[in-house]
């Protein structure tokens, strides 16, 4: 990967392009095992603060394996096994001194389907602020109203705050979500294909949505609609059978590929 | 419901970019008639050191456009990239003439001027208001203003023609006025150039406008191409 035009992290040091934005998340030789199973590669990249990074790549390439391990959402499931490091703010989120719960504060993700609470639009913002302490209802009202905004969300739901989040649309519920996502301002957003089930204009509108919201989050976004990585995202990397592949500035990926094995997926002949 | 997207904007910047651009052209064209009626030799070499800002703008929108197609626009939206690069290249091709023009008014300014009259002035300006015509058609997505425009291509071919017998007598009469008049022959042909230029672009007026191509179509088509095709037949 020594063409890559990005802060990736590697053994030997790479230049970085005028411009390019500090590392926020570092990710070191990583290396992830479902069982015996090697769902990640060795993979080594940085990913700039406020910026999209787009993940592209066939199923089962690890896209969605790699997103995950930015907030442990692995260790949810059994026999996963990681060598190597990811680092946050230059921190080891794998050490054991981090506290899990702490770190998805900081690190928030939105889900392929949306899914919302069996509560109020309005509970749903609050909820993850009340788990957090604050209860002075002042405090919360403004909050759900800055996040909802923030979202876009907030016109279409302001007079019916009190109505259940699963009477919204499709799109409403996934920019519901982003609101609950964003509620308790984390640093970073991790979105697994958010746009995938959405009709052209919900998608629209959450693509407009991340293109706001990157000049306060880092997002990192999972998606199999390569022109919506061209659309949204400042950076792609591409992954195939757990290795990164190729990583680089988004127009290039897609205009200008280094490797040959991008360029058949970006044009549709594998994959 | 209508929202305003990013894409929009970005689509927007590549408009502006092309008017910058076609600024830039159009002011080459007046400088380069301007230093051949003022016979400004000084000008006329500021015309030419300009047209590498004219050739690094149709890099940008090139650059651009490639840009935004990897983004899969549809309909208007793609229209409007196709004809972005295309409105760029005639527009680079009219920096080219004027470059042409002014290069023979520098010699010409170091000559006696001819003792003759040519419809010079009135074809340039002629050709102006082409260029401008289908600018502005392009800025207003004016398809009638656009249409309208492609048949006074016509007159300004009329006029190149005109001004080719002119001199040609002249020579027949002066052979001492040959060089003068080749170099008048060589602005004319260039101004001529400029209208088929303009004609392009207001034929991409119509494409953008209504999806509809008419170059080629014998009512109106693609004067440059006609006159490339002239060229190409043996003598």
């Amino acid at each position: 990967m020594a063409e890559t035009t990005l802060p990736k992290i590697t053994v030997a040091p790479v230049t970085q392009p005028a411009g390019t934005p500090a590392n926020l998340i570092a990710v070191q030789n990583l290396s992830l095992f479902y069982g015996t199973a090697q769902a990640l590669k060795n993979i080594s990249l940085g990913i700039g603060e406020k910026v999209v990074t787009a993940f592209i790549g066939p199923s089962g390439c690890g896209k969605s394996t790699l997103l995950r391990c930015f907030n442990r959402m692995n260790d949810l499931i059994d026999n996963v096994r990681i060598q190597g490091a990811v680092k946050i703010a230059e921190q080891d989120i794998y050490s054991h001194q981090v506290d899990v719960i702490e770190l998805r504060k900081r690190v928030g993700m939105v889900f392929q389907k949306s899914n919302p609470f069996p509560k109020s639009i309005y509970e749903n913002v609050a909820y993850g602020l009340r788990l957090q302490g604050v209860s002075r209802n002042s405090e919360l009202s403004a909050a759900v109203e800055e996040s909802l905004r923030q979202a876009a969300l907030w016109d279409e739901v302001k007079d019916r705050l009190h109505t259940s989040g699963l009477g919204l649309s499709g799109g409403q519920q996934q920019r519901l979500c982003i609101a609950r996502a964003i509620a308790i301002k984390p640093e970073i957003i991790l979105m697994d294909e958010p746009a995938s089930a959405l009709d052209p204009l919900a998608t629209t509108r959450i693509e407009e949505l991340i293109l706001d919201l990157k000049k306060d989050f880092t997002i990192v976004i999972v998606t199999h609609n390569m022109q919506q990585a061209a659309r949204i995202s400042d950076f792609t990397a591409f992954f195939y059978l757990g290795e990164l592949i190729e990583y680089g500035v988004t127009s290039k990926i897609f205009t200008n590929p280094a490797k040959k094995q991008t360029e058949d997926y970006v044009t549709g002949r594998f994959g | 419901m209508a929202i305003q997207t990013h894409f929009e904007k970005e689509l927007s910047d590549l408009k502006e970019t092309l008017l910058t651009m076609a600024s830039h052209s159009e002011a080459a064209v007046k400088n380069a008639v301007e230093a051949l009626t003022n016979r400004d030799y000084d000008l006329a070499q500021r015309v030419r050191e300009d047209d590498t800002v004219i050739d690094k703008f149709e890099l940008e929108v090139d650059e651009m456009a490639i840009h935004l197609l990897a983004k899969a626009p549809l309909a208007s939206n793609l229209r409007l990239i196709m004809v972005a690069t295309k409105i760029s290249q005639n527009l680079e091709r009219v920096g080219d003439e004027a470059s042409k023009i002014s290069n023979r008014a520098r010699d010409l300014a170091q000559e006696a001027p001819l003792k003759l009259s040519l419809d010079i002035p009135r074809m340039s300006n002629l050709v102006l208001q082409m260029l401008k015509g289908a600018l502005d058609a392009f800025v207003n997505q004016d398809p009638s203003a656009a249409r309208a425009l492609i048949p006074r291509d016509k007159e300004v071919d009329a006029l190149n023609k005109q001004i080719y017998r002119d001199l040609s007598n002249h020579m027949m009469h002066d052979p001492e006025t040959i060089t003068r008049c080749l170099n008048l022959m060589i602005v004319a042909k260039s101004l001529e150039r400029i209208g088929d230029h303009a004609t392009n672009v207001a034929e991409e007026v119509v494409y953008l406008c209504e999806a509809q191509d008419i170059r080629h179509t014998g009512k109106g088509g693609s004067a440059a191409l006609q006159t490339e095709m002239e060229h190409k037949r043996p003598v």
